[in-house]
């Protein structure tokens, strides 16, 4: 039950992109084909859930024991920069097929704060393991399903007559506002 | 180029917020009032002068290979020295900006900035920049604020001029993409008109 509120929670009330505004460059910049950002999902679920793991770990058994949680910053995100750097060359050897679906996406990964944010965030609220792992998951899908629909509409876009002054970014911001507002119904419901 | 030209280019023509489109995450989380985002802006702009000076300083000792790594943990420790500062001089302030603190280490402005401009030029030119670009993210985010605080709570820098709720929405997450959406446009004809 408590696992079934940290999803829903997560994945629409407090949903990562539209109403926490982490990984909006990701969301603004690979949004424009639905293909596209349904495999920065992939990538970011991937490494959100192993950096959550590994920033849980070593924060639970290296700096709260060596009482230097102030280094937090910096160790978590030197974790991450390295953990993509691994997993790239990881995926390279292992498999190929996958590579080549997520090869683009895996250095853009770094500089996306939503995986710094949810490992910030598993620590701050004491998730234990399991939660933090159900937290990081949960996460990743709501990244997914805020991406994929806003590529969609994107799509449709673009075949839409916008004034000049409207076009590219600026109505890409009014859409992710309805948006927002149309997730901003879930609130309460957990 | 001249250094007032420096100085002067991140308030307007290249704009982080506006123009560059940089930085968003925190552009749009913290901005539920103007002062919000003007502590969040001079949060930044510490980090992006204190980064610019050390990564111009030690350009030439680090490797290339292994530059973004070395450029991350340089902002990572001024990130965690203002994350310390704050929490012991303005703990209202840190806890309203709370996760966005430490997200200033994947703020990509201030990584670009050490990239694009500290990593080739000496160390004033890049301390002027920082200084510049970083004061131009403040403006932006304090107009931002500023916007949505007039609109959303009737008030200005906590300041209440009208009696009651304003358009609560503007407060809301939905706000700050409507508000950031228009104020682009803005600045978009503006700089056209320049042009």
């Amino acid at each position: 039950m408590e696992y079934i509120i940290i999803i829903i929670s997560a994945v629409f009330v407090n949903n990562i992109v539209l109403l926490k505004f982490l990984g909006l460059c990701p969301f603004i910049g690979v949004s424009n084909k639905v293909e596209t950002s349904i495999g920065m999902t992939g990538a970011v679920t991937f490494v959100m859930v192993i950096a959550t793991i590994v920033t849980y770990l070593l924060y639970q058994y290296v700096l709260v024991p060596l009482g230097i949680t102030f280094m937090r910053t910096i160790t978590f995100i030197l974790v991450i920069a390295s953990l993509v750097q691994m997993v790239e060359i990881m995926l390279k050897k292992v498999s190929p097929p996958l590579y080549q679906a997520l090869g683009i996406f895996l250095p853009l990964i770094t500089t996306n704060c939503a995986v710094l944010g949810v490992a910030v965030l598993a620590v701050q609220n004491d998730f234990n393991l399991i939660e933090s792992v159900v937290f990081a998951t949960a996460n990743a899908i709501g990244f997914g399903i805020a991406i994929v629909v806003f590529a969609g509409i994107r799509e449709q876009l673009d075949l839409m007559n916008i004034p000049t002054a409207m076009k590219g970014v600026p109505i890409a911001f009014v859409v992710a506002g309805l948006l927002a507002l149309a997730f901003l119904g879930f609130s309460g419901i957990v | 180029m001249s250094q007032w030209k420096n100085f002067s280019k991140g308030f307007f023509k290249e704009n982080a917020v506006f123009v560059l489109l940089l930085g968003l995450c925190p552009t749009l989380g913290v901005t539920t009032s103007a002062f919000n985002g003007l502590g969040m802006g001079l949060a930044t702009t510490f980090v992006l002068v204190g980064s610019n000076i050390v990564v111009s300083l030690i350009k030439s000792f680090i490797p290339d290979k292994v530059r973004i790594p070395s450029f991350i943990v340089i902002i990572a420790s001024f990130v965690t020295i203002v994350e310390l500062v704050m929490q012991a001089y303005v703990p209202d302030l840190f806890a309203a900006l709370g996760l966005f603190i430490p997200l200033i280490v994947v703020n990509c402005l201030v990584l670009g900035r050490a990239e694009a401009f500290a990593s080739k030029n000496n160390l004033v030119t890049s301390a002027i920049d920082g200084l510049g670009m970083g004061l131009g993210f403040s403006m932006a985010l304090t107009i931002l604020g500023a916007v949505r605080e007039i609109l959303g709570s009737g008030s200005i820098f906590g300041f209440k001029f009208i009696q009651g709720d304003g358009m609560i929405v503007f407060i809301l997450a939905p706000g700050a993409f409507f508000a950031l959406a228009y104020l682009v446009v803005i600045v978009n004809k503006i700089n056209k008109k320049q042009a």
